[in-house]
């Protein structure tokens, strides 16, 4: 008899994160770099989850959705500004955009 | 046992599709594996006691984050080839370097707590359930200042997102 204890819950958000770091430092299309930041959020939310139900608290599931308001402005300006450059560049490589730089 | 498959199974679909998020090559289909994601996250978060929260990931990401993503997919095209070229000198070796700092942390953390810290923390014995008046009544009873900011944050976000799609050159047309 296995018991699915809080250990299982962090190992599956620490795994979440790391993929989706992985993903952000090897691709090179700026949407698919988008993606895996959401996929480090969404860890980040388990984890805040977890710690909840093992707590016995409230406040990390507000602190949840305070992560996504903030995910879901963050995706809005994000893409506002992938389609700018693209308009502009024809591209979304993220080492091809030398625009920004200072 | 019912615990078991309850977490399993929803934890093998939310790594795969974390995984088809990073390797596939199309990016609908990369999407597509982040909506496989989101909803198995869900279901956790269900299982997690946390209904009300799982109820708005479906809603907030896999509705309307997606529908953006898979909107600007669209907009700019699913048929451009990922360029594979180093455009900057030696960056195989730095992410390289930077997963390793980030795997042996991570490996570090996990040996060194050897899955005993809840001997330091232990589980309550109670369960809370995350009931849309239980959240709402913590929200804006002790999280209200952080509320407010959160509001101006998205209405800076909204306007940006404005500021950044309009469109100055192209003269407008007046007429009617």
């Amino acid at each position: 008899m296995i018991e699915v204890t809080t250990d299982w819950y962090l190992s599956l958000g620490a795994l979440l994160f790391s993929i989706g770091f992985i993903g952000m430092m090897v691709r090179r299309n700026a949407l698919i770099m988008f993606m895996c930041i959401e996929l480090m959020l969404n860890a980040v939310n388990l984890t805040f989850i977890t710690a909840s139900k093992h707590f016995g608290t409230i406040d990390a599931q507000v602190a949840v959705f305070f992560v996504l308001v903030v995910a879901a402005a963050e995706v809005v300006v994000g893409l506002a500004i992938i389609v700018s450059i693209f308009k502009k560049q024809e591209t979304a490589s993220v080492d091809i955009l030398r625009s920004s730089k200072g | 046992m019912l615990d078991l498959i309850l977490f399993a199974i929803p934890a093998l679909f939310v790594l795969a599709g974390a995984l088809i998020v990073i390797f596939a090559k199309n990016p609908v289909h990369n999407s597509m594996g982040l909506v496989l994601t989101l909803a198995s996250l869900a279901v956790v978060y269900i299982t997690l006691n946390a209904t009300f929260v799982a109820m708005v990931q479906m809603l907030v990401y896999a509705g309307a984050v997606m529908t953006l993503f898979l909107f600007v997919i669209m907009m700019i095209g699913v048929d451009k080839a990922e360029q594979t070229k180093e455009e900057i000198k030696g960056q195989t070796f730095l992410v390289l370097g930077t997963l390793i700092l980030l795997g042996s942390l991570l490996t570090y953390v996990v040996i060194n707590s050897g899955f005993k810290w809840d001997l330091w923390f232990p589980a309550v014995e109670y369960s809370i359930e995350g009931t849309p008046d239980l959240i709402a009544s913590t929200l804006f009873t002790g999280w209200v200042f952080p509320f407010e900011v959160i509001s101006i944050l998205l209405i800076v976000a909204a306007t940006a997102a404005i500021a950044l799609a309009y469109d100055t050159k192209t003269p407008r047309k007046d007429d009617d």
